[in-house]
């Protein structure tokens, strides 16, 4: 994606949705916006009926812990098949309510997205048809990839520190 | 092992007779000694496998290490009519419930190879989605180490398994001990 193209995706979104944008950026040229999360789904919507942005296949969508901020951002990748153009955009959630939108009225391939991303980090996506963990075991009380979990299963007991020089 | 002669001139091992009396066209010994000997000779494995230690099962069947020549050629894949569960390889949280209903339905007697790091311990995944050993969800009579173990190392525990199986009173599986031990695992 050329940096003209990035201008002109960045001109469209400013022009309907410039008061939602809240940092705009890219990182080995991957444009990413950062969004008010609210509309998002709004936005999205749009993206996807514009006739010139076109953004009709779903990536990716995830979260990411930031413990430093207290906060969990979903990530979503969109994709341009016609123009090979592809963008990120980012909400950020407070980590004690971290509740999104769903976004599986615009793309069905969120459903699945939406629970893994529940399942790992505890978003709640509002309006999602069946919010339930899809990877790890039902009876499981954490989300396990906030890193105010430890990686390393804590039922072992034939480890301890010392073994690792810790 | 004794060897035999054959008119080709080729030799074939044949499993020694057990320890009995024996005179002119009868031959005496005791019930446990005969049918460990035709037990362990005939066990019926079911291959619970989930990663690569199940490639190396795979060799050990095969022509070259051939699990055949131990009398394990018949692979059972119902756990109803197998001797002898293998689990090969990482057993992540969420199958333990599955592992554990296979040796459920398992017959008595029934015996566990637990082959590789990651079925004995947990392995290198030390993290919060794997099992860290199967034995915490059931008994296992046999630990096969390696990250994956060779072929021959899966045969050597398999030899293990029978030299169990050949000497296990026929009692055992009713003893109040054996109840208890699976007690534990809260398998009545």
């Amino acid at each position: 994606m050329e940096g003209s193209e990035r201008e002109k995706v960045v001109t469209i979104i400013k022009e309907k949705y410039g008061d939602e944008i809240l940092h705009i950026e890219a990182p080995y040229d991957f444009l990413t916006i950062t969004l008010k999360k609210d509309r998002i789904v709004e936005v999205i919507r749009f993206l996807y009926d514009h006739p010139e942005m076109k953004f009709q296949y779903l990536t990716t969508l995830g979260g990411i812990h930031f413990p430093e901020l207290n906060q969990i951002a979903v990530m979503y990748q969109l994709h341009n098949l016609v123009n090979n153009w592809r963008i990120r955009l980012k909400i950020f959630l407070a980590i004690e309510n971290p509740i999104a939108p769903t976004l599986t009225g615009v793309f069905a391939a969120a459903n699945w997205l939406e629970r893994e991303t529940y399942d790992f980090y505890g978003v709640i996506f509002e309006g999602h048809p069946n919010l339930k963990r899809i990877l790890n075991v039902d009876e499981m009380i954490i989300f396990p990839m906030r890193k105010e979990y430890p990686l390393e299963d804590q039922t072992r007991e034939d480890k301890n520190d010392s073994m690792f020089g810790r | 092992m004794e060897k035999v002669a054959t008119p080709s001139n080729a030799t074939v091992n044949l499993s020694e007779k057990p320890e009995g009396i024996e005179g002119m066209g009868f031959f005496a010994t005791s019930l446990e000694k005969v049918v460990g000997l035709a037990r362990k000779n005939s066990i019926w494995p079911l291959p619970f496998a989930t990663s690569c230690c199940g490639i190396e099962f795979m060799a050990t069947m095969g022509a070259h290490y051939d699990l055949a020549r131990f009398g394990s050629e018949r692979l059972s894949f119902s756990p109803r009519q197998a001797d002898l569960l293998m689990v090969m390889g990482t057993i992540a949280k969420k199958m333990g419930p599955v592992l554990r209903q296979v040796y459920e339905q398992m017959a008595e007697p029934r015996w566990v190879l637990s082959v590789g790091a990651c079925a004995s311990s947990g392995g290198i995944f030390d993290t919060y989605s794997v099992l860290q050993g199967i034995d915490r969800i059931i008994p296992v009579d046999v630990y096969v180490p390696g990250c994956p173990p060779r072929p021959e190392q899966i045969i050597d525990g398999i030899i293990k398994i029978q030299h169990l199986v050949e000497t296990e009173s026929l009692r055992r599986r009713d003893s109040p001990e054996y109840k208890a031990m699976l007690n534990k695992f809260g398998i009545e």
